[in-house]
């Protein structure tokens, strides 16, 4: 008899079989997350996804019998009243009373649920917005800290020596111990030379120099230079983060004029400015706002999903903004971002209104402000203007946290964040 | 069913082994001693030397998805069942097994950390003593498995499967792992015979020895000797009946017959398709012996702790824990009961060893009439063993399941033809259907019937290199068309050239459907 404790070896034995089943079914689970994230919150970029595919690609068919020909028999238990030659009607769908003996993933056939990590979620969810590798290293590792220097240690890797540190140590512990220095030596080496040299030579004062440098000689052989409790390193310290927040105001046009897809662009921009902050700061706020001709705070299932009719006044939105800001998010405790998502109409007579406010009052205290302009493609092209289009122009040629894009399709997205994390140089 | 019993009396002195859930390595090989004491020396069981593993639910869940083995190569369909089994889990519809045992040599049983100290001398009872002994002492495993190479054969499939992936990529490894995953049901020789190899191997094995022979009895001073003439060989005519002995048809392993045979396949596909079909065939005594299998273990197990009971060594406390979790196992919902999902294998062998019991020490007349050999011999425990020993469940269930086992389950046959409206009530539980119940239940557990009898009955080498399958219909019962086609586009997917598949009736030949195949490029 042997007992083996195998608790301690390496865990997730099967990863490798689940990066071969994640690949065989990448193009159904990207379809299941483009669905998902419809109904999926903003600020849901954290945490598990669960997601259901119908996969032709994890078929596991066999050759196995049918069930809607033939004849088959079948010995069952717990007989109550039959007699031979009674007749068991049977039961709906066919199953002909197996119970629900059947292959262990008959579920729905092909259908078949399971769980995305986080990782594997972000990795999918940012493959369709097409980012580079590196960024998605990047926001993926969630939890790096930061390594600090913290003071100095009496042991550590020779690379992290601090040498004035080690020689200032040194120093004090041969003044303390009075470790003779070679001038001194050499001085009593010419003294005794010189007495060596006097023509009636001193036996006493040679013997008494002799003595003197060979007890110092002693010294500097026994007091070392430099010692191993001198030695100092540079101790650093793994730290997470400076931890602050942030505040993301989503602006959006309500419109009639933003369509479903559009609205949809509209999310993953601000999903993808979710995931960058939360990397960032450790608390995150989202604050809604949609408008027509009138603006007003909402939560996220009516900003999305809700449609108005009206006309477009931009400024209303900007000005409910500053209003939340002045209520609830000081720009001394908060870094407030701002994300304008809109079709690019707006009431021409609004637009030196809406400047005004973006100048003066808003970047100012916003870190940043985005406008995204979500098109159809064939409206995208530069020689037609829209009016906030034309109107943001001047401002973006003026102000460094100011970004502007349009946007025709999800791979469209990234380039803003490029901007604007190079711009804010946040991102190293 | 199971009867209702009282505990039985304590009658011995000794100490209790152990008392509350917490269990320890010293407390498990304490309990493991007690246990094969009882195990070897009074139930006279023979196993291979065991070995216990602890491991944790997430290790569970990592065996669970490669089919029980401690190593396994890696292929997709893994990671599929990992993640179906541990949605699952999570969501609490399953609860995972409490060990899980390998028949190897020596034999691995894993327990879970999780289990409590009666659990886990259950399981020890289970696994390392009933499951161990049946795995050394059934026909069907001796004749099938080698032990002692299990784990180091695995061990090679690993390797060679990611040394594959390594040189010729994912993708063209995991295509001839789909194929022959599909087929692996299809990969088994339910007889053994001798096997004519593979022609080309067995030509160029005979030149050689040719040349070998030659090199050893060469003398140079033979070379001045006249040449004899010989006759020139005569061409094998290449017709087909000559065509298909040599190729050893009809053949009802299709992977063996593709491993062979496939004219396209590259050798290291054809290596893959050996691992696989050396897989399949390594479970099919499992298959043929599951109900026997875990009765025997839950006899041993059940018959061990009441033992240990009986001289003391096990707690009031652990016993009513022990009877617990045993009668959940052996539970057997009837037919109509929500719970039903045909017959719990752990009941029926459970009630089939406790009655041959019976039927050994307190035989009725009955018995005395159907089994003249066994009623009243007294040693139950030798009828048991040969019992476990030289039968697989079909065989066992048509020589030891009695009538009173029948009228306790209230079995009754029902004969279900797909045209008719209502199923009919073939046999009950009384003096006229004991004997048509018996056989039909026996031919249930006959693996080799419940499985499609599907066999390569054509090959064309030389021409159109068409194969042929068939299947041989038995009660009109045809394939499921869809699974079927799918599965033969695998076929001919390793085939590498056209593929029929042909359903024909097993008593008049009778063509019922044909099914066709040509290999995606």
């Amino acid at each position: 008899m042997q007992i083996v404790d195998r608790r301690l070896n390496p865990k997730s034995k099967s990863l490798g079989n689940r990066q071969r089943f994640l690949r065989r079914a990448k193009a159904e689970i990207r379809e299941a997350i483009k669905d998902s994230l419809k109904s999926r919150k903003v600020s849901q970029t954290e945490g598990a996804e669960k997601v259901t595919i119908r996969s032709k690609s994890l078929r596991e068919p066999n050759f196995s019998l049918g069930r809607n020909s033939g004849q088959r028999d079948y010995v069952l238990p717990g007989n109550e009243e039959y007699q031979v030659g009674d007749e068991i009607p049977k039961p709906q769908g066919g199953a002909g009373g197996r119970g629900s003996q059947g292959s262990p993933d008959g579920e729905g056939q092909d259908e078949f649920t399971f769980t995305l990590t986080k990782e594997e979620f972000l990795d999918l969810f940012f493959d369709d917005l097409k980012l580079p590798n590196l960024v998605k290293v990047k926001l993926k590792d969630l939890k790096a800290p930061k390594s600090a220097r913290a003071g100095f240690t009496s042991e550590g890797p020779p690379a992290r020596l601090n040498h004035s540190r080690t020689m200032r140590k040194s120093l004090g512990r041969r003044m303390a111990l009075r470790r003779p220095s070679q001038a001194e030596i050499e001085r009593l080496e010419q003294e005794l030379a010189a007495a060596e040299a006097e023509s009636p030579a001193d036996a006493a004062k040679i013997a008494e120099i002799k003595g003197r440098l060979e007890h110092k000689q002693r010294l500097r052989r026994t007091i070392a230079y430099i010692d191993p409790i001198d030695l100092q390193y540079n101790r650093f310290e793994r730290v997470p983060k400076p931890t602050t927040q942030a505040v993301m105001f989503c602006l959006m046009d309500a419109s009639a004029s933003m369509t479903e897809p559009l609205k949809d662009l509209a999310k993953r921009f601000f999903m993808l400015l979710h995931v960058f902050l939360s990397r960032y700061y450790r608390e995150v706020h989202i604050v809604f706002i949609r408008h027509t001709s009138t603006a007003a705070e909402v939560d996220e299932e009516t900003f999305f999903r809700g449609t108005e009719t009206g006309g477009t006044v931009i400024s209303t939105a900007l000005e409910e903004m500053l209003k939340v800001v002045r209520a609830r998010y000081s720009p001394a405790d908060w870094n407030i971002y701002a994300a304008q998502a809109s079709d690019g109409d707006n009431f021409h007579d609004d637009m030196p209104r809406c400047l005004e406010l973006l100048d003066d009052e808003i970047l100012p205290v916003c870190q940043y402000f985005a406008y995204i302009e979500t098109t159809h493609g064939e409206r995208f092209n530069d020689t037609v203007e829209t009016p906030v289009w034309h109107g943001y122009k001047e401002v973006a040629r003026q102000r460094k946290n100011f970004a502007m894009r349009r946007v025709a399709s999800p791979e469209d997205i990234f380039p803003v964040f490029h901007e604007l994390f190079s711009a804010n140089g946040i991102a190293a | 069913m199971a009867t209702a019993k009282k505990l039985p009396k304590r009658r011995g002195n000794l100490r209790p082994l152990f008392d509350g859930p917490e269990w320890s390595f010293e407390l498990i090989q304490k309990v493991s001693d007690a246990i094969g004491e009882i195990g070897l020396g009074e139930l006279g069981l023979d196993i291979y030397p065991n070995q216990i593993e602890v491991i944790t639910a997430e290790q569970m869940l990592d065996s669970y998805s490669s089919i029980g083995m401690p190593l396994m190569y890696r292929h997709w369909s893994f990671g599929k069942r990992f993640a179906h089994d541990e949605a699952y889990y999570k969501r609490g519809m399953r609860t995972l097994a409490y060990e899980l045992v390998i028949n190897s040599d020596p034999c691995i049983s894993y327990i879970m950390e999780e289990n409590s100290m009666t659990m886990q001398a259950l399981v020890i009872a289970h696994a390392a003593y009933g499951h161990n002994h049946f795995f050394k002492n059934n026909y069907q495993f001796q004749l099938w498995t080698q032990p002692d190479h299990i784990i180091d054969y695995l061990g090679f499939a690993k390797t060679y499967v990611a040394e594959c992936e390594e040189r010729y990529g994912q993708e063209a490894v995991e295509t001839v792992l789909d194929a022959a995953h599909a087929l692996m049901n299809q990969g088994i020789s339910r007889d053994l015979r001798p096997r004519t190899r593979n022609v080309a191997k067995r030509e160029r094995e005979k030149a050689e020895r040719r040349r070998a022979h030659e090199e050893a009895t060469y003398d140079d001073i033979y070379r001045t000797l006249p040449e004899i003439t010989k006759e020139p060989i005569v061409a094998e005519s290449a017709d087909s009946k000559n065509e298909q002995r040599r190729l050893g048809l009809p053949e009802e392993n299709l992977l063996y017959f593709l491993e062979k045979n496939a004219p396209k396949l590259e050798d290291w596909e054809r290596e893959l398709l050996r691992i696989v079909r050396l897989l399949s065939q390594y479970f099919y005594p499992q298959r043929q012996t599951k109900m026997m299998n875990e009765g025997c273990a839950t006899f041993v197990h059940y018959e061990i702790l009441n033992r240990l009971y009986e001289r003391g060594q096990l707690t009031d406390g652990t016993m009513l824990e022990f009877l617990h979790s045993h009668s959940s196992v052996i539970f057997q919902p009837a037919f109509n009961d929500r719970r039903f999902s045909g017959i719990n294998p752990y009941a029926l062998g459970f009630a089939m060893m406790n009655d041959i019991r019976r039927i050994c020490t307190e035989p009725t007349a009955e018995d005395r009439d159907w089994f003249p050999q066994i009623a009243g011999c007294e040693d139950w425990m030798a009828t048991l063993r040969e019992g476990w020993a030289h039968y697989r469940d079909e065989s066992f269930i048509l020589q030891f399941m009695s009538p009173k086992l029948m009228r306790d389950f209230r079995l009754f046959a029902v004969s279900d033809d797909s045209k008719d409206a209502a199923m009919e009530v073939a046999a009950i539980h009384d003096e006229q259907g004991y004997r048509e119940l018996r056989r039909r239940l026996a031919r249930h557990y006959d693996v080799a019937a419940q499985d499609p009898d599907l066999q390569v009955t054509d090959a064309d080498l030389s021409g159109s290199r068409r194969l042929v399958v068939t299947h041989r219909v038995r009660n009109g019962v045809l394939l499921d068309k869809t699974e079927a086609e799918r599965t033969l586009q695998y076929l001919a997917r390793l085939w590498g050239y056209r593929v029929k598949l042909v359903e024909t009736d097993i008593d008049g030949g009778r063509v019922l459907k044909e099914h066709e195949a040509l290999p995606m490029p």
